[in-house]
């Protein structure tokens, strides 16, 4: 089919506008219009719809001064065809009526306000199955689509999809209210928020370059969520700590590449190419979680970062602090990952061999076969201790485990610069 | 939203307590259920009979089949229920907690199916 270029022009804007609208809007519009139904999966399904109409409704009279008031009139408006409808039988009259009342009462509104918070503590609800919670939020509030949590969680995307219907579903039919919990409920409320904030952040820096716009997005849109968290409970030490974490790690993102799109290892960085206002940030939030006297994963990880800056940015060795940080990070959450990270820094004080021993405590561990910053770590201390041939065999499992070709091409050169074996 | 809370609890337990750990128990649900009242969230509330009493019955092939006991054998059962219309889960939780069947037993909380008017 062809179009005559005026057309084809009126069509991209209209993509780009909703497409803008739809990046910067999509879970405050849901969240608005779930917190008055309740009804998630008929907020999310009237919001495409929605975006379906401006695509095709926008080309041929002009994009609206205001698309979002625009695109949230028509979902309104589909969220009450779609429960007369579908959902009639399982709707009171009465209850059809409040909730036709809330909406249309929110459409005098002109700025919509912003309840993802709210949206975010209904989906980490406690009546939710707690595995689903992070997955749950990341659809809800920032938009994924199943295959792409699935493969951040490593679940299978039927699975996902088939699970987060049903947490929806339990979303309304038990009543799960969509407000910030009382003082007493929050600090156990918040740390599902915060994980499933980071699971979105780690989701997105899995494209540390910033070559694919999409995973771009996902590391601002959870900086963004996390900052809002802080903003709304600025006495919640592990929100600080988030935050703090996540301006590291986006600290160095361009130094964690060379300018021909080779991996760089923390080690081999150039601080002066580090982001040195999202650092000090970074320190003063610290700062400001200490003082409020409640530690916890996300403080001891943010500060974990803190070192490392420091010592790069010093030469100043700090590896003993280092092991103390993992230590009580282990104490606090025993995790595989958090033990090799450990084991690293045990090698740097006592040695390749201390390294490796201490490794061995978790290499049983069934979920570390797939992991491959395990087999990295492994081969980096198997070469150490001058076992050639095991660290050469570690090197080639990380490499097949690698998503990432430019990491895959840093594991290769490293496997490559192994001493010849058998030695020749 | 309604919800029906729907207390679950080891059905000899109440005979084993003394006579005065059952004035303290039959005390403390009286307390409740004025609570409720008060706050005027209580649709209706009852204690059953033992599942000894429970007869059930089901239709096959146009005949009725009547069994004496309850449809599941276990050592818990329902023994009384709360219907409460309150704002949210959150708030029906709140009173689920406060139950005393919750420090006894277990008090599942099930929304009612509302049906159009």
């Amino acid at each position: 089919m062809s179009f005559p270029e005026g057309d084809a022009q009126a069509r991209d804007h209209a993509r780009n506008t909703a497409d803008a609208v739809a990046r910067r809007n999509y879970g405050k519009l849901v969240a608005f219009l779930a917190a008055r139904t309740r009804d998630v999966a008929a907020a999310e399904d009237a919001l495409s719809e929605a975006f379906a109409s401006a695509l095709a409704d926008w080309p041929r009279k002009g994009c609206p001064a205001n698309p979002e008031g625009w695109l949230l009139t028509v979902a309104r408006r589909k969220v009450i065809d779609m429960h007369r409808g579908r959902r009639r039988h399982e709707i009171a009259a009465e209850q059809l009526k409040i909730m036709a009342e809330g909406l249309d009462a929110a459409a005098t509104v002109t700025e919509i306000p912003d309840q993802r918070l709210a949206l975010m503590f209904a989906c980490a609800h406690p009546a939710i199955d707690a595995s689903i919670r992070a997955p749950l939020i990341l659809q809800v509030v920032l938009g994924l689509d199943a295959k792409t949590i699935a493969s951040a969680f490593l679940m299978s995307p039927a699975a996902v999809g088939k699970r987060l219907v049903r947490a929806k579903d339990k979303i309304r039919q038990a009543g799960i209210p969509f407000s910030v919990p009382e003082r007493g409920e929050l600090p156990g409320r918040l740390d599902t928020v915060l994980d499933a904030i980071y699971a979105a952040f780690a989701e997105g820096w899995i494209d540390a370059a910033g070559m694919d716009l999409a995973r771009r997005d996902l590391t601002e849109e959870a900086m963004f969520l996390a900052r809002l968290v802080t903003e709304l409970l600025p006495a919640e030490p592990e929100a600080l700590g988030l935050l703090a974490l996540m301006l590291h790690a986006e600290a160095r993102r361009h130094a964690r590449r060379n300018r021909h799109g080779d991996y760089v290892p923390l080690a081999e960085q150039d601080p002066a190419l580090w982001d040195s206002q999202m650092i000090d940030e970074a320190e003063a939030l610290l700062r400001r979680a200490s003082v409020l006297g409640s530690i916890g994963r996300y403080q001891l990880e943010g500060a974990l970062q803190s070192a490392h800056v420091y010592r790069c940015r010093t030469g100043h060795a700090n590896w003993a602090e280092v092991v103390q940080l993992y230590d009580a990070l282990l104490a606090l959450a025993g995790s595989p990952v958090v033990a090799i990270n450990r084991a690293l820094a045990i090698a740097e004080v006592h040695g390749a061999s201390a390294g490796l021993a201490a490794m061995q405590e978790v290499a049983a561990d069934v979920r570390l076969a797939e992991y491959q910053p395990f087999w990295a770590a492994r081969a980096e201390l198997l070469a150490k201790t001058g076992a050639q041939a095991e660290a050469s065999h570690a090197y080639e499992i990380a490499i097949g485990l690698e998503r990432d070709a430019s990491v895959r091409r840093f594991l290769q050169l490293r496997q490559s610069a192994l001493a010849p074996w058998p030695p020749r | 939203m309604q919800y029906l809370l729907m207390i679950h609890a080891e059905e000899g337990g109440w005979n084993k307590l003394t006579k005065a750990e059952q004035e303290q128990g039959m005390a403390a649900y009286t307390a409740y259920t004025e609570a409720l009242k008060k706050s005027g969230v209580l649709k209706s509330s009852n204690r059953l009979q033992p599942s000894s009493a429970s007869t059930t019955v089901r239709v096959a092939n146009g005949k009725p089949q009547v069994l004496d006991g309850p449809y599941v054998e276990s050592k818990e059962q329902i023994g009384g229920y709360y219907l409460i219309d309150v704002a949210d889960l959150d708030a029906a939780i709140s009173w689920a907690s406060r139950c005393p069947g919750a420090s006894h037993g277990v008090v599942e909380v099930r929304p009612i199916w509302s049906m159009p008017a």
